[in-house]
């Protein structure tokens, strides 16, 4: 059996079958073989040993998941909420709009802070990307993207740079300058190339790398002055549509969550894949890391958001109710890990209590669908972000 | 007339379907529980001056059914809801274009399933421009064209104007088929074709509710790859800690920062975002850390390392230790894997000789398996050349030298200092 260790699109004549079609990059015994999809297929098959059949891979794969769900069910002693019980429940919350962003001519996709804890970067549906002083409302940069749908935008540690894409299935880099009136677009890098939309990125701890996950169902780390491709993830079955880095200093780890229901985590250094966890009954839209690394949170087509501990292997919380039937777009936590801020498709947003399940405040305000939620970096506030134009400061 | 467009059904069942469609059948389902004979919302004709209004039902009947029947506490939430429901054309004012709701007695009524937006509706602007035309055909009151329909029908006569004869002719004969109904139904056919047409072509300024989200068009799927197995072996053998011992874990750590958490503890002197004023900001900002910084630094050693500050003090402790060495090799591979891959090479090199070859001016120590894996690495440098090492050398100062530091007289002085005083700003 092949080990399909790196995937890369070119196209050619197939090694096997010599047909031009879009061809596989693959190692067969430390061997480099550029086969056709077919043939790759057609070789998982031969690689069955005698007796063996697709229908009875399917049947072992089947009772070995359900053995490894049996091993996980076996320490599941108690629900995180009974634990929760001998806490207090939490007061009332005071949450407003503090600030409100006016500027965007479409719909606003994403948003992304300055670790200054002012600064914000927003992209939106008609190609703008622009970089606010979320603190006095003012707009400091605006570049215009030559596509539309410009769903990831990120800011780099420094500050001094911005990373945005989209349709263009690109991931570019715009430094940010001093002088306002320079051409931001001019001095445009393209750091990633996928072969679908790019659905979310970040940079790691340096401005010097990019993590983008994309609609082709990849992930991949990015050297931004090269353009290089570090390492690329694959384990995905559908589109992934967002992904978050651990927060541990020396985390080497990141989630990423899809539209093939699962959330998986991976290591950065060797590509592979960790972690798995598939409960959710719809795409996955966000995923978010909690505060000390151990845990994250998703939030899905299905209305619920979920809790998954990386410890215990398992879903440990479903934030749920029978009056949200939209979608969760987009997660974040406050700064303890206690409030869980999710923004959803029916243009509300809620506020969870993450250890006792229940919802502590729903936040009204926005006209259209919620499309992104981010904390600050200190956590003084959380910024949305909609399609009805507008990004909201909440504190 | 607009047909549905062959919506993909999937042979799966609910398992394959979109997001979309898993919104329209939810809120079918509360549709259906709302028109239930007995629990639902009681639908009646209502007398009005000579005519009679049929098959209506009043905005607080909603409100309050949806309070009862969808465990809603909160007024406020249901009325949000049942807006929604009523912009995605569930149910409508019968007097009004714009889809929302109110709490009192405007009256409502159902929308055929025929209209449901679960059916894949996307009516083309010829099927907009007949009804349009349709509605001039019909010299009733209740059916004048509103401005902005006026004015899409203009706008529409000039892109059409070659076929106008064609969709003036399709006008005519759904008008001519209308006019042989019965005048209750047509009176409930009409209001049901109108509020089909303010879903997918609304008032300006309201919400289209059939946007959709690109990402959600085009689906790409992989089939199921053999692969899985090895995974779901290797997942069997990994070590799991009990939900008890979790669920603990998350509590700790949740009560542990509240007090740095701004949404449970007003930070020092007050949000900026709250107050308009960025003291804390400046403060945080500055080099000198306060009490409740310095007090973070204990509870894990990857908080002190996540602080400049935290950094630069247990630098200085190591330093009295004469175990700097440790640190500053560690900062140095943390900031080999942040450069450029083109920097990587002389950089990998650089740290070898400065911590780890025979003879390295900051010599450090590292178990002897590591020290031959990197020796190994640095032949081919790459950005983890130094991972095994650097693992070695952070378990060793997180065992060792922080709980010292922790202990120590310069840590202990810190914390005792006293909360640094706000500036007076004027």
């Amino acid at each position: 059996m092949c080990d399909q260790t790196f995937l890369a699109i070119t196209f050619g004549p197939c090694d096997n079958c010599s047909q031009n079609k879009p061809l596989m990059n693959i190692y067969l015994k430390n061997e480099p073989i550029n086969y056709c999809s077919l043939c790759v297929e057609l070789m998982a098959c031969q690689g069955l040993a005698k007796g063996e059949t697709t229908n009875t891979l399917k049947a072992e794969s089947e009772s070995l998941k359900a053995k490894l769900e049996e091993e996980r069910a076996k320490l599941h002693d108690v629900e995180l909420h009974q634990v929760a019980e001998k806490i207090d429940a939490l007061g009332q919350f005071v949450m407003k709009t503090r600030r409100t962003l006016k500027g965007h001519g479409n719909k606003v996709l994403c948003m992304d802070w300055c670790r200054d804890k002012r600064r914000i970067v927003s992209s939106s549906q008609d190609g703008k990307v622009i970089v606010w002083d979320a603190y006095t409302t003012n707009k400091e940069h605006a570049v215009t993207m030559p596509c539309t749908w410009v769903m990831a935008c990120a800011y780099a540690p420094s500050g001094c740079a911005v990373a945005c894409g989209g349709l263009d299935n690109k991931c570019s880099v715009y430094p940010l300058s001093l002088d306002k009136n320079e051409n931001l677009a001019a001095k445009k890098k393209s750091v990633a190339m996928h072969t679908n939309y790019l659905s979310s990125c970040s940079f790691t701890n340096s401005d010097m790398q990019i993590l983008t996950s994309s609609g082709d169902g990849t992930c991949a780390l990015w050297d931004v002055e090269s353009g290089q491709l570090l390492q690329s993830f694959h384990g995905h079955s559908a589109d992934v549509l967002s992904l978050d880095l651990a927060p541990s200093e020396t985390g080497n780890t990141f989630v990423s969550g899809g539209c093939d229901k699962k959330a998986n985590v991976w290591d950065m250094r060797s590509g592979q894949n960790v972690q798995s966890f598939e409960t959710h009954e719809s795409d996955i839209n966000n995923v978010k890391y909690y505060p000390s690394g151990d845990a994250f949170a998703t939030g899905s087509d299905d209305a619920t958001c979920r809790l998954y501990d990386l410890r215990a292997d398992r879903e440990v919380a479903i934030y749920s109710k029978d009056s949200i039937i939209f979608g969760a777009s987009s997660v974040d936590f406050s700064l303890s890990g206690r409030l869980l801020f999710a923004g959803y498709n029916d243009y509300t947003i809620n506020v969870w209590d993450v250890l006792k399940g229940t919802r502590v405040a729903i936040l009204f305000g926005h006209e259209n669908r919620v499309s992104t939620v981010r904390v600050s970096p200190d956590g003084t506030a959380f910024c949305s972000g909609s399609w009805d134009n507008t990004l909201r400061i909440w504190a | 007339m607009a047909q549905p467009s062959s919506c993909a059904q999937s042979s799966n069942g609910v398992a394959d379907e979109s997001p979309n469609m898993l919104v329209y059948r939810k809120m079918e389902d509360i549709i259906a529980r709302m028109q239930d004979e007995k629990n639902g919302i009681p639908i009646r004709t209502v007398k009005s001056f000579l005519s009679k209004i049929p098959s209506v039902f009043s905005g607080s009947d909603i409100v309050q059914w949806m309070q009862k029947n969808l465990n809603i506490e909160d007024q406020v939430e249901a009325l949000h809801l049942g807006t929604l429901m009523a912009a995605h054309g569930y149910f409508f004012p019968i007097s009004d274009h714009v889809l929302t709701l109110k709490e009192d007695g405007t009256f409502y009524r159902f929308q055929t399933p025929y209209f449901w937006p679960s059916n894949c509706w996307e009516p083309e602007n010829t099927d907009y421009a007949v009804y349009l035309c349709k509605r001039t055909m019909q010299n009733k009151a209740r059916l004048e064209l509103a401005d902005y329909e006026a004015e899409s029908l203009a706008r529409l006569q000039r892109a059409f104007a070659r076929k106008w004869e064609f969709i003036f002719m399709q006008a005519e004969a759904q008008a001519k088929v209308d006019k042989k109904r019965d005048k209750i139904e047509r009176k409930i056919l009409d209001s049901q074709e109108r509020a089909f047409w303010d879903v997918h072509r609304p008032v300006p300024g309201c919400v289209n509710t059939t946007e959709a989200d690109i990402k959600k068009s085009s689906r790409m799927k992989q089939p199921h790859k053999t692969r899985k197995i090895q995974h779901c072996q290797e997942q069997l053998d990994r070590h799991r800690l009990k939900m008890s011992k979790v669920a603990e874990s998350l509590l700790s750590f949740a009560e542990q920062y509240l007090e740095y958490d701004p949404f449970f503890t007003t930070p020092e002197p007050s949000n900026p975002w709250i107050s308009d004023d960025v003291t804390s900001w400046e403060l945080e900002a500055c080099k000198e850390a306060g009490q409740q910084r310095v007090k973070r630094w204990a509870f894990c050693f990857d908080e002190v390392m996540k602080d400049p500050v935290g950094r630069e003090q247990f630098l200085k402790f190591l330093e009295s230790e004469f175990s700097s060495e440790n640190l500053r090799f560690w900062l140095a591979v943390q900031e080999l894997k942040k450069r450029p891959i083109r920097e990587v090479p002389t950089r990998v090199q650089e740290i070898w000789e400065e911590f780890l070859a025979p003879g390295a001016p900051s010599a450090i120590n590292v178990d002897s398996r590591s020290y031959d894996k990197t020796t190994q690495n640095i032949k081919d440098p790459g950005r983890y050349a130094f991972q095994d090492a650097q693992e070695h050398i952070y378990k060793l100062m997180k065992s060792d030298s922080y709980s010292r530091f922790i202990r120590s007289s310069a840590y202990q002085e810190l914390l005792q200092a006293k909360k640094k005083k706000s500036k007076n700003l004027f």
